[in-house]
């Protein structure tokens, strides 16, 4: 399968994931420039970390207006994995493929550590390869990630199990119902703030995170395995 | 026309112009010579920058040239941008440490971020990546909210620029001490990556080739940086304040990746950083390396701000701008690649045969100076050195060991000092994992970050504890180089080379270029006995608030090989049942120590702890050796505070304590800071292959499962005996306590 990992100027946590894609998977990835607006060739999109537009206005807000989004939302339309990870929650979130919205930190300052995560759902598309309650280590790195969604809103994504992360040693950042991480309505758009390509290999502290992208895979050669 | 309210050269040398941009009567004169004609107000300009000590190093120049700079493994010495090592398999590093203390003091937000982005183009306009960023900071007491602020927002501002440009802060020192009060030091040292055919220098060279302007406009802001950096702050407030540049880390994260594309095309000649005095450094220097001469069109320059005149552009430190030279008629080139950035490239000039740099503005010639005179021929000042009386005093005194009376106490106390507590609070703030190479986070002796597509690592630290090079500036240096091996050593890595940062009050008083000269002597000696030399650097003078210098301060950066990442050791306890050995002897040692600050309030006297650097070398050859053996479980220096402190870091985090026994005088053996002693955990099965390598060690207990800290006397009693994490929570609540206070 092929994933693409989109680029979006000043993004710069493109190569974590092209690399956790590649050189641990050892699955294909390209990078896709902002102003692509095709991305049929591509099974599964990712959406990196970092600092689209140097964070410009507020976290995420210009990636919005980037051509290649249509590429994204036509992706998300069609089914296809789309995963974005702390700036690519974000934009996500700013694009409207995902409820919700982000606020400053708590405690108003950029935090850098690895967090206790727990696995809520494991029955989607980024998550089958864990088990229910599973706890896991993984880093942070936000100054925007307090996530914030009105009662309803809440409601409504517990309702429907798209709550898939959640912090369970302390909330880091003022996430509402400690969110860390969540999908859309039809499961196939996943957002998340800890960085689970940080988390990916054992000599860098970690091999956690490494399970969603295994997740996408598995999903998606059981799929086309029915396909075929 | 705003060019005609500037003065004319002879109201320059009547009114005593130049005095108010930082120039001497007896430089003047020069500049008046060199030029064969009085110079015009934008020459003055010139001159005064490019001849201020932050560009010339006239007053340092003697000093700097006593360090050791060259070795097989150094590709490229001090000169450039920043320095080169060998690394083997065609890959170099590339690395520099740049202070920004004088902006930081004033706008400590703006001054720190934009000396994060400083270093950084100093290490891509070598052509390198930047693979990671450090930091060595000092403040004054946490105990007003001035400092308190300076602090935070020094802190912020790194933060701010190294996040949002994706370049992982890994490493870092911070020490507080009243010294500083007002007058922080913040020094920011950036580390790159490159293949050796990527090499690039700052050289203007081919006749008819083009230089082009790359990057973010040029604005009012920083116009004469580099001659405000060279003074004291000024508390005069009717004074006019040194303008502070702002940074901007998004159009920096284009310009590199931009930058990096470019140094792979050969249509590439040349490529510098517009730092200090930003176009007036950047093209006389490139030109007089080259050896050519360089005339600009300065209509052509990008501007910001409407009229600017000759002057303010030659001058203004805008961030986010480097100069480049392209070979003529392959212009287009490197405007489409840059355009691929949403960032011009503007052709403003061209190289020429006659060494001159020459400015055009308005169809006018508005300057015209020889570029080696600005760049070459400033001033070299041999200063009067001269001896304090204090040093003699302290000299005199004999060791003494401080009276304590109750250990467990003072260990608690010890770890609630600034300078010892965890600074958590602060790399909590740094994403240090971006790029995702960081096999050794922040918080051990050296960071680790992974080479990658290689089994190698690179460990890099910042050092310099400043109290004893006060006390004694030759020992001290020497310890500060020590010191920075020694945690590179306890990482797994070897010792490649240096930078240093020296910050140092006014040279103009005998008695600190005395600290100057002789801390350079003690680096040297240092750098030679561990085969560190010294490959770039920077000098920052004049940190002075109220006649009141800081502590001399010539911190060290420095990098390491890890050969096999699986050498990578850290300085946590691993395992219940492990050997604890102290490797080296303990001398009763406590001029400059943490204990004496903390008992005497601040003060310090007496001599700086001895070192022997054949017996350093020899040390961390061996420690080396064994960690290269696999036998070294967790290996960590032993610092401030002594080895009660070291052992107490040995257990935070780990869920585990110790219970050892120390012989001698129980505050010395507890507290004192003799110098080449390291604490290591080896498991019992290694243990008589780790006593075999190394010769100096002792072995004094066991890591336990309970999370206890025991140590005992040498007939067993227990000096100090306390939970972990009582320890851990005074040592972790330090910072955040202290910053969260008010007064």
């Amino acid at each position: 399968m092929k994933f693409a990992v989109i680029q979006f100027p000043g993004a710069s946590c493109d190569l974590d994931l092209y690399h956790a894609v590649t050189d641990v998977l050892g699955e294909k990835a390209e990078y896709v420039p902002h102003h692509e607006t095709d991305l049929s060739a591509y099974d599964a999109i990712l959406l990196p970390g970092g600092a689209s537009y140097g964070d410009a206005v507020r976290a995420g807000a210009l990636a919005r207006t980037a051509p290649v989004m249509e590429g994204i939302i036509g992706a998300a339309k069609d089914g296809k994995p789309v995963l974005g990870v702390g700036n690519g929650f974000q934009v996500l979130t700013e694009a409207g493929l995902l409820p919700g919205a982000f606020l400053k930190n708590r405690d108003q300052k950029f935090i850098c550590r690895t967090v206790k995560i727990q696995v809520v759902n494991n029955r989607t598309m980024f998550t089958n390869e864990y088990t229910e309650g599973e706890d896991l280590e993984i880093p942070i790195a936000h100054g925007e990630g307090n996530f914030y969604c009105d009662e309803e809103t809440y409601s409504r994504l517990k309702e429907n199990n798209q709550i898939v992360f959640v912090y369970s040693d302390g909330n880091p950042n003022g996430s509402v119902g400690d969110i860390a991480g969540l999908v859309s309505e039809k499961g196939n758009v996943l957002g998340m703030m800890p960085h689970p390509e940080r988390a990916a290999e054992s000599i860098l502290g970690s091999e956690d995170g490494l399970n969603v992208f295994k997740s996408i895979v598995k999903e998606w050669r059981e799929s086309h395995a029915n396909q075929a | 026309m705003q060019t005609k309210l500037e003065p004319t050269a002879e109201q320059i040398r009547d009114e005593k112009i130049y005095a108010q941009m930082g120039m001497t009567t007896e430089e003047f004169e020069m500049a008046v010579k060199l030029l064969g004609r009085l110079p015009n107000y934008t020459e003055t300009g010139l001159f005064s920058s490019m001849w201020s000590e932050h560009c010339s190093y006239k007053s340092s120049k003697p000093v700097l040239r006593k360090f050791p700079t060259e070795g097989p493994q150094v590709l490229m010495g001090p000169g450039e941008g920043a320095g080169i090592v060998d690394i083997g398999d065609n890959q170099a590093v590339v690395f520099k440490m740049e202070s920004h203390n004088s902006p930081s003091a004033i706008e400590p937000y703006e001054g720190a971020a934009t000396g994060v982005g400083g270093v950084l183009r100093d290490v891509f306009s070598m052509g390198a990546q930047p693979i990671a960023a450090v930091n060595s900071l000092r403040f004054g007491e946490l105990d007003n909210d001035r400092d308190r602020y300076l602090f935070e927002e020094a802190v912020a501002g790194i933060a701010g620029y190294g996040n949002t440009i994706g370049i992982p802060t890994v490493a870092g020192e911070i020490q507080f001490d009243p010294s500083y009060a007002g007058k922080p030091l913040v020094n920011a040292m950036a580390i790159g990556l490159l293949n050796h055919e990527d090499i690039q220098r700052g050289l203007a060279a081919g006749v008819g080739n083009t230089v082009m302007y790359v990057g973010a406009k040029t604005g009012r802001d920083g116009i004469h940086g580099a001659t405000s950096s060279s003074e004291e702050i000024s508390d005069d407030p009717g004074k006019e304040r040194a303008p502070v540049q702002a940074g901007d880390p998004f159009t920096e994260k284009l310009l590199m990746d931009a930058c990096l594309e470019l140094v792979k095309s050969d249509a590439l000649i040349g490529i510098q950083d517009m730092g200090a005095a930003g176009l007036t450094s950047s093209s006389a220097e490139m030109a007089s390396k080259a050896g050519f001469g360089i005339e600009m069109n300065l209509d052509l320059v990008p501007q910001r701000d409407e009229n600017m005149t000759a002057y303010e552009m030659m001058l203004s430190e805008s961030q986010e701008r480097m100069l480049i030279v392209v070979q003529k008629g392959r212009e287009q080139e490197v405007i489409d690649l840059f355009a691929k950035y949403d960032l011009e490239a503007v052709s403003i000039g061209h190289v020429t045969e006659d060494k001159m740099l020459r400015l055009l503005h308005k169809g006018e010639v508005v300057a015209e100076v020889s570029a080696d005179a600005l760049a070459e021929d400033a001033p070299v000042y041999h200063k009067p050195s001269r001896e304090p009386e204090y040093f003699r005093e302290f000299q005199e005194m004999e060791q003494q060991e401080p009276e304590v009376d109750d250990h467990r106490e003072t260990l608690v106390s010890l770890l609630k000092q600034p300078t010892i507590a965890s600074k958590e609070w602060v790399y909590s703030q740094f994403d240090h994992q971006a790029r995702t190479n960081t096999v050794i986070a922040p918080g051990s002796d050296a960071a680790v970050v992974r080479v990658r597509g290689t089994e190698k690592g690179l460990a890099i630290t910042a050092d310099c504890n400043s109290r004893y090079i006060y006390l004694d500036p030759e020992t001290g240096g020497k310890i500060a180089v020590a010191e920075a091996a020694r945690n590179i050593v306890c990482s797994g890595g070897k010792p490649l080379a240096i930078t240093d940062c020296l910050n140092f009050g006014s040279p103009d008083n005998p008695e600190i270029f005395w600290q100057l000269e002789k801390s350079a002597d003690g680096i040297s000696a240092a750098c030679l006995a561990l085969d560190a030399p010294v490959i770039s650097g920077n000098v920052s003078l004049y940190n002075e608030r109220g006649g009141k210098p800081v502590y001399p301060t010539p911190t060290i950066g420095m990098v390491g090989l890890v050969e096999n990442l699986e050498h990578t050791t850290t300085q946590e306890a691993k395992a219940a049942g492990d050997f604890v050995y102290l490797i080296g002897e303990t001398n009763t040692e406590f001029g400059g120590s943490e204990l004496q600050k903390m008992l005497n309030s601040g003060k310090i006297s007496g001599k700086a702890p001895a070192i022997d650097l054949g017996v350093e070398a020899s040390r961390q050859e061996s420690l080396l050796g064994a960690i290269r053996e696999g036998i070294v479980r967790s290996a960590h220096d032993v610092a401030e505070g002594g080895v009660a402190v070291a052992l107490a870091e040995k257990v935070f985090g780990t869920g585990l304590g110790a219970d050892v026994k120390l012989e001698g005088s129980a505050v010395t053996a507890l507290f004192s800071e003799t110098q080449s002693r390291f604490i290591v955990t080896v498991k019992p099965v290694h243990a008589a292959r780790f006593e075999e390598l190394a010769a100096d060690a002792r072995k004094i207990g066991e890591i336990t499962k309970t999370d206890r800290l025991v140590i005992r006397d040498a007939e067993g009693n227990p000096l100090v005996s306390e939970d972990v994490p009582v320890l851990e929570s005074a040592w972790k609540g330090a910072i955040p306590c202290l910053v969260n206070s008010e007064g």
